[in-house]
């Protein structure tokens, strides 16, 4: 139960701790996705349409193979900054003029950039003149961005600023920990640093630019009140004005890490929690399974094992989960939760006793049944909106993965079986490899509550 | 370039505002136990929002027991004479839906999104919790032990909670508002089981609740599933305390907070009138407009003065919380850049207000405002949870969902000269609070660096 609303797990972004930028259906009773259609434009941008017709508003996203994982191993911050100042200044426009005219269409900006992708979102009204406006600057951001000197000190001297604020608090020194730790020197370890942003210098920027931001490794997706041709003239718009390039190299798995525990020292009155390791990888054999179980591992909140045993039974945390985050190659599986400092070995000690168990036995067969009803009575629901549908079908786009996938997606769901899961969890999620960080919890000095543990 | 498609904005505009036959969607009926329900057909996808919303937040509370609306907001889903601890989630999991609840200073609400064949169901499990809820001391003590660790997480361990928490603790002295939605901790440790069932049979009557409804579905269906749930409760009557109004501020006050941090933080705030006519309340509007056009957009005042013109701050903005049942706050917020104090950023934040104060605002800066405003309004119809979400805020706040039009008439309307009045009358030192956080040093070397690691 939440005081005020879910917090969304935000993507991996520079100025996510300090200023958290403004990131901003058709479906029938049959369990069938929306309908994409998919072209692909005379430079390789990769095209995705769904057509909504219900609201005067268009929901567009552009996607470039530029994450954080295809930074130089020296320049981590590289991907997330680049995206970031997009808006800082294109040819003919400083960044005043830039916010003025995105307010003056009444459009909404947003996108990041994560460990594969950086993105442009835009959400306008369907309206020729005000989406012909907002397509037009998002083009020009796109494009033919400047980076002007002045303003990438500010934004660099504003992102360091955030990030040492953010390193002043447990819950990022446990994720960056273990992150690091799950991911060695795999680039999905880029862990950003006041170092590594003071080294990055604007032809660093312009360079990533020009390598990543290109037509022929871009994905567009459409979404909303227009038809296939204005999707089209939309894509070309977006596209027009960058270069072909070439795709990025493919990155390599990541090598598994030994197991171990590591305590960072911080006076908060909680300890941060991260259990787990790189596991799932979007195109992964062990998709469904892995996802179906997680649900019953900690993925299905109050429903979940985790929770029962963590918070419903012991009362000793107010979140705790786990989740499979799915990358180009092997993304992390993690178990989190915060509990106060001097019971953080209690809570450890549960959290274990209810992976072991799991990984040893499976989920039984109600628990099975309990979860893919779940998934398949709530497929609806998921894609109930442009939002929803944009963030599925830019997914699918930029993975490359069958345009049936959201069809399909119920059935794969249907077939899963509890040896299928108690199989892949056994085979992927290795105690050997399991990496455990516990950050703070060094301000609570109190004992105990007692019948808190019973 | 493109090909021009419909949907011109002054033609919207005119729907939205001149009451066309699209505005007989929401419905609303009240049954006879006093449970006031409004259904918003949205037939877009196969999905229903189910929202039951209880006119009783943080603010009816009497003292000692801060935050047991939000406890019992928790035992809520512990189970009732005929549904057992957890079964409320199973079988909303159970049909695919997801559900959670709320607690604000105004109200407390619970939801579930649901495929619509199960609206029914849900019904007879928020009716059930409604009337035949099962506190025991065996599921209550746990329970608070999980409010504690919701209190570190978001308040104790959160340096920006805690200076909140302290600014409203300071700029209200006699109305609740001035105690935190979780409660402070030794009130929390202090609950008994008594405390809530007592606060659950005082509150949780069909006379004190709205049901929202938007989705899938059609309104005379829903109207009569309603009936047959929740009609069933009886009506019950319940005495609301009188709340204390605030005395006036007669000089300004000052709260510091000693937490661990990187860099200070400074927010200011004054009291200001709130909205309660919202055919008459020009001042409201005029406040809303003034904080839009602050820090509406990254372009707006604040950011653009502070942030990348002076570089004084690294984040400044401004929020005025205009519609709540209590009174409100104008707070003007921000972090002074590395090198800088909270005496440059409060010097530059009310320098921007007396630039307002003597020149007023451009038509430029308004006619933004109205394009965002519009905009909004039909962006926010693209979440069935948002609609739900603003049917239910406007019902549980003193006005009705139909004041929405006439809101964002309203700010529409707002002139340049009733912005500059409001900035002229109502930022007197008298009634200025300031919160400041002194940020504390960690003792450890750079974590996340250098971490103590054991192998094992």
């Amino acid at each position: 139960m939440t005081l005020i609303a879910l917090v969304k797990r935000s993507r991996r972004s520079l100025f996510s701790a300090l200023f958290a930028t403004a990131l901003a259906a058709a479906s029938t009773t049959t369990l069938a996705g929306p309908r994409i259609e998919h072209w692909t434009l005379e430079s390789g941008t990769r095209v995705y349409f769904v057509e909504s017709r219900a609201l005067p508003m268009l929901d567009v996203q552009i996607d470039f193979a530029g994450g954080s994982a295809h930074e130089p191993p020296d320049k981590a911050g590289l991907a997330s900054l680049t995206r970031s100042l997009l808006d800082i200044g294109t040819e003919g426009m400083n960044e005043q003029e830039i916010s003025d005219a995105v307010a003056d269409t009444g459009a909404r900006f947003g996108g990041g950039a994560d460990n594969d992708r950086s993105s442009l979102s835009v959400r306008t009204l369907s309206s020729a003149a005000e989406r012909d406006a907002a397509i037009a600057l998002a083009a020009r951001l796109v494009a033919a961005p400047t980076f002007p000197a002045e303003v990438l000190e500010r934004e660099r001297g504003r992102g360091i600023a955030g990030l040492r604020e953010a390193l002043t608090r447990p819950a990022t020194l446990a994720a960056r920990r273990f992150n690091s730790a799950i991911y060695g020197d795999h680039p999905y370890s880029r862990t950003t640093t006041v170092e590594s942003l003071q080294g990055i210098s604007r032809d660093d920027l312009v360079a990533f630019h020009r390598t990543h931001f290109n037509a022929g490794s871009a994905t567009v997706t459409v979404v909303g009140d227009a038809s296939r041709d204005d999707a089209d003239a939309i894509a070309r718009a977006l596209t027009r004005a960058l270069p072909v390039g070439t795709a990025p190299t493919a990155l390599p798995a990541p090598q598994l890490p030994a197991r171990s525990t590591e305590r960072i020292p911080h006076p908060s009155a909680q300890a941060h929690i991260a259990v787990g390791m790189p596991v799932l990888s979007r195109d992964d054999p062990d998709y469904y399974p892995l996802l179906v179980g997680n649900y019953v591992l900690g993925g299905g909140g109050f429903v979940s094992r985790l929770t029962r045993e963590v918070r419903e039974q012991r009362g000793f945390a107010y979140s705790v989960y786990s989740n499979f985050q799915p990358l180009q190659v092997a993304g992390p599986f993690q178990i989190g939760l915060q509990t106060r400092g001097s019971q953080a070995t209690a809570a450890l000690a549960v959290v274990d006793e209810v992976l072991r168990g799991f990984i040893a036995e499976g989920p039984s067969e109600a628990e099975l049944s309990a979860a893919r009803d779940n998934f398949i009575n709530g497929f609806g629901l998921r894609l109930d909106s442009n939002r929803n549908i944009l963030e599925y079908v830019a997914m699918i786009g930029f993975y490359r993965l069958p345009l049936d996938w959201l069809d399909a997606y119920p059935g794969h769901i249907a077939e899963v079986t509890a040896e299928q899961v108690r199989d892949a969890f056994v085979r992927r999620v290795k105690p050997e490899h399991l990496v455990t960080v516990i950050a703070g919890g060094d301000g609570d000095t109190a004992p105990t509550a007692a019948g808190a543990s019973n | 370039m493109l090909r021009k498609i419909c949907h011109p904005l002054a033609v919207l505009m005119a729907g939205l505002l001149a009451g066309t036959p699209a505005l007989a969607n929401p419905f609303e009926t009240t049954l006879e136990n006093g449970l006031k329900v409004i259904v918003k057909e949205d037939r877009r996808a196969p999905s229903v929002v189910h929202m039951l919303w209880y006119g009783v937040g943080s603010m009816d509370e009497p003292e000692g027991v801060s935050g047991i609306a939000h406890m019992l907001e928790h035992m809520m889903f512990k189970g009732t004479e005929k549904i057992a601890p957890g079964e409320f989630n199973k079988r909303v999991a159970a049909v695919g839906g997801r559900d959670n609840a709320f607690t604000s200073r105004d109200y407390t609400a619970y939801f579930q999104q649901i495929p619509p064949e199960h609206l029914g169901e849900m019904m007879m499990l928020e009716a059930d919790r409604m009337a035949n809820l099962k506190i025991t001391a065996e599921l209550f003590r746990p329970e608070v032990e999980v409010v504690k660790e919701e209190r570190r997480l978001r308040t104790d361990d959160n340096p920006r909670a805690l200076v909140f928490e302290q600014l409203m603790a300071t700029a209200f002295q006699a109305h609740p508002y001035r105690r935190p939605v979780i409660g402070w901790m030794p009130d929390i440790a202090a609950y008994t089981v008594d405390d809530a069932i007592d606060w659950h049979k005082r509150w949780y009557a069909p006379g004190n609740a709205r049901l929202v409804v938007v989705g899938d579905v059609d309104h005379q269906q829903v109207f009569e599933l309603a009936r047959e749930h929740y009609g069933q409760i009886p009506a019950s009557a319940f005495d609301r305390a009188r709340i204390a109004d605030e005395p006036p501020q007669r000089g300004p006050r000052h709260t510091i907070v000693k937490a661990p941090a990187e860099l200070p933080y400074i927010a200011l705030a004054w009291h200001v009138p709130t909205l309660r006519d919202v055919h008459n309340d020009r001042e409201a509007y005029a406040l809303e407009v003034l904080a839009a056009v602050l820090s509406g957009y990254d372009g707006a005042r604040l950011p653009r003065r502070l942030v990348r013109e002076d570089q004084v701050a690294v984040s400044a903005s401004a929020s005025y919380d205009g519609a709540g049942r209590g009174p409100s706050l104008f707070i003007l917020s921000g972090t002074p850049a590395p090198g800088r104090t909270v005496a440059d950023v409060e010097a530059a934040l009310r320098a921007e207000f007396e630039r307002i104060r003597e020149s007023g605002i451009g038509e430029d800066e308004l006619k933004r405002v109205r394009t965002q405003a519009i905009a909004a309004q039909v962006y926010k119809r693209d979440s069935l949870m948002g609609q739900a979400m603003e049917i239910g805020y406007l019902e549980s706040t003193g006005f009705s969902w139909r004041d929405d039009a006439a809101m964002l008439e309203g700010l529409r309307s707002v002139t340049a000269e009733e912005v500059r009045a409001v900035a002229l009358r109502y930022f007197d030192d008298a009634t200025l609070t300031r919160a400041e956080l002194q940020p504390l040093p960690l003792e450890n070397t750079p974590a996340g660096q250098s971490p103590v690691a054991q192998r094992n």
